[in-house]
């Protein structure tokens, strides 16, 4: 009985992906014919390299991929020194810029949108992948995680460096970040999530479609051609397919992250 | 022999020897190295968030456009948008489709709990699947949601004509696109629900249930007495993060809705109106105020949330 219901309710949830792969694979005709046929007559593979063809899909592969290395190697520098600093270090003012630094989580993103967009545009950076970075490399989120997660490591670690002559930075690179590596490997693979998947600031930021990360190039996809649904189909599974890999190789780190910091994209 | 650079390498010289306890101890004895790390973090932190949350307020209360630049003028901006309809309807969908999502988080508690059943086979399967809509990009999975709900050759109605049930075209038409899309809202997040809710039933002590089955209680009276009770803390956890991220919905709405549809005018959540009047309209003063908007409900329903904790969650 158990099984009856869990097996029902996982195949509601991937019935939509199979239904998009099936669909990649048919004809224009066959994908809007009533009645729906299944399976394709004959699998149409040229949907996938038509999806190729209609929107500069490398490019916005390479602007996606470059966009979320940066960013998330950005990140796990900036936010990794500023969790040191506020976690292990005593200095005047620690209090009250901690909560600088906190009370940019509680307010909602779209408060920082219009600004952000013209710092950017007054650097002259529209249309490049530190605009696509910038903003999220400074992330609150990741300062608040690996904080929360270095409040937990024994103080004897930088007394004992400390007396061995060591100061804040050397002990922050040599002891503190190695042992950071179970948070950082759970922000890294967040940030990734939030970076490959976000529409709105890319959307915002990259209008030129040689600059644009995928899911815009998606949604342009759709605007140009709304009804081609095999071919919006191939594109989006191919799209979804690095995630949807990445994180069944990786699937405990992801399951620890979100349950980590309660947090998803 | 020079002293050698490297340190911590040989034994340690003797530590100097510590003040004779007349100085006062230093309470701050970091500031210099915390302002030269904390440098680039914090220049980013302003430049990024504190001084574009300062102009966004700044915004709210200008006139003008990216030509002439702005000035501050006052609250018109403000009356202009709350003696408009858009704004209230906005505010409305949202909240509606941040309730209908919730209804997805009783529907988590019953899959944690069947998960979670002793010696489950095929767990990690099922878990794998539940989740994979998680990982996958908004405006992909939107794309596909969309093709599905079409009224002329969409598999919903397919589906629901072969047994009988209505059918219509679910995102195009006003009275069902927002239900529509909160659909695939609880889909999206049902995987994050449960992962949060499996971690605060590990936590749940075995001994409880044993007891409670010696006491005769069934499957279902268990859980009802037993696990969701011990479990209320996750549950509110699960309850807060669910609606902050319905209140931020923009992806599904964008795709699954295009800017043609005839639905878009009644199912415009708080999100899309700010990307709309900020973005396409370069109205950014109103876009601006929109964005307040949403920090003010964001707030709001998060108090009413917290406030409301006290009758129904219990703290072990």
């Amino acid at each position: 009985m158990t099984h009856v219901v869990l097996m029902a309710g996982a195949l509601l949830m991937v019935s939509p992906f199979l239904w998009q792969f099936l669909t990649s694979l048919k004809t224009l005709g066959e994908s809007t014919r009533i009645p729906l046929t299944v399976l394709p007559s004959s699998p149409q593979w040229s949907n996938y390299s038509e999806f190729f063809d209609v929107v500069p899909v490398g490019s916005m592969a390479v602007n996606s991929v470059l966009a979320l290395v940066l960013r998330v190697v950005a990140q796990l520098l900036i936010a990794s020194l500023a969790a040191y600093v506020f976690a292990r270090l005593r200095f005047r003012f620690r209090g009250p810029l901690l909560a600088c630094f906190l009370v940019v989580l509680m307010v909602p993103p779209q408060l920082f949108v219009i600004p952000q967009y013209e710092v950017i545009r007054t650097m002259g950076w529209l249309n490049s992948v530190q605009a696509l970075a910038l903003p999220g490399a400074f992330s609150a989120f990741g300062v608040f995680v690996l904080y929360q997660f270095m409040r937990t490591l024994p103080p004897e670690l930088d007394e004992a460096a400390k007396i061995d002559g060591a100061n804040p930075w050397q002990i922050y690179l040599r002891i503190i970040l190695p042992l950071c590596r179970p948070a950082l490997a759970a922000l890294t693979i967040l940030t990734s999530l939030f970076s490959w998947n976000d529409l709105l600031w890319p959307l915002i930021v990259n209008t030129i479609p040689d600059r644009m990360t995928l899911p815009v190039g998606l949604a342009t996809l759709q605007g140009a051609q709304g009804t081609d649904y095999p071919v919006l189909m191939a594109g989006s599974l191919l799209t979804i397919l690095p995630m949807v890999l990445v994180f069944v190789l990786l699937q405990k780190q992801f399951i620890r992250g979100i349950a980590m910091s309660g947090i998803k994209a | 022999m020079t002293v050698t650079q490297t340190k911590g390498s040989a034994a340690p010289p003797a530590p100097p020897a510590p003040p004779g306890g007349r100085r006062r101890p230093n309470r701050h004895p970091d500031n210099a190295w915390a302002a030269i790390l904390l440098a680039v973090p914090f220049a980013g932190l302003v430049i990024f968030y504190l001084w574009p949350l300062l102009r966004t307020v700044l915004l709210s209360l200008s006139e003008g456009t990216a030509f002439t630049g702005y000035t501050v003028t006052g609250f018109d901006n403000w009356r202009q948008l709350f003696e408009g309809d858009d704004v209230w309807r906005a505010l409305v969908n949202t909240l509606v489709y941040a309730a209908i999502v919730l209804l997805g988080v009783p529907l988590a508690m019953v899959i944690a709990a069947l998960l979670h059943q002793k010696g489950l086979r095929g767990r990690s399967f099922y878990r794998t699947l539940y989740f994979v809509p998680v990982v996958t990009m908004p405006v992909a999975v939107a794309m596909v949601w969309r093709y599905i709900y079409n009224g002329d050759f969409g598999l919903l109605n397919e589906v629901l004509d072969s047994v009988g049930g209505p059918t219509r075209a679910w995102v195009a038409d006003p009275d069902t696109a927002l239900y529509a899309v909160a659909v695939v809202g609880i889909w999206m997040a049902l995987g994050t629900n449960l992962i949060i809710l499996a971690a605060g039933l590990e936590a749940v002590p075995e001994t409880l249930e044993e007891a409670a089955m010696l006491d005769g209680a069934g499957p279902i009276r268990r859980f009802f007495s037993v696990t969701v009770p011990l479990l209320t803390p996750s549950i509110f956890l699960v309850s807060v993060l669910s609606v902050i991220g319905s209140l931020q919905m923009f992806d599904l709405l964008f795709i699954m809705l295009g800017r043609t549809n005839p639905a878009l005018a009644d199912s415009k959540t708080i999100v899309y109106l700010f990307y709309e009047e900020a973005f396409v309209r370069n109205d950014r003063p109103l876009g601006a105020v929109i964005a307040l908007v949403t920090l003010v409900v964001t707030l709001a329903v998060t108090a009413v949330q917290f406030r409301l904790q006290r009758r129904w969650v219990t703290y072990a």
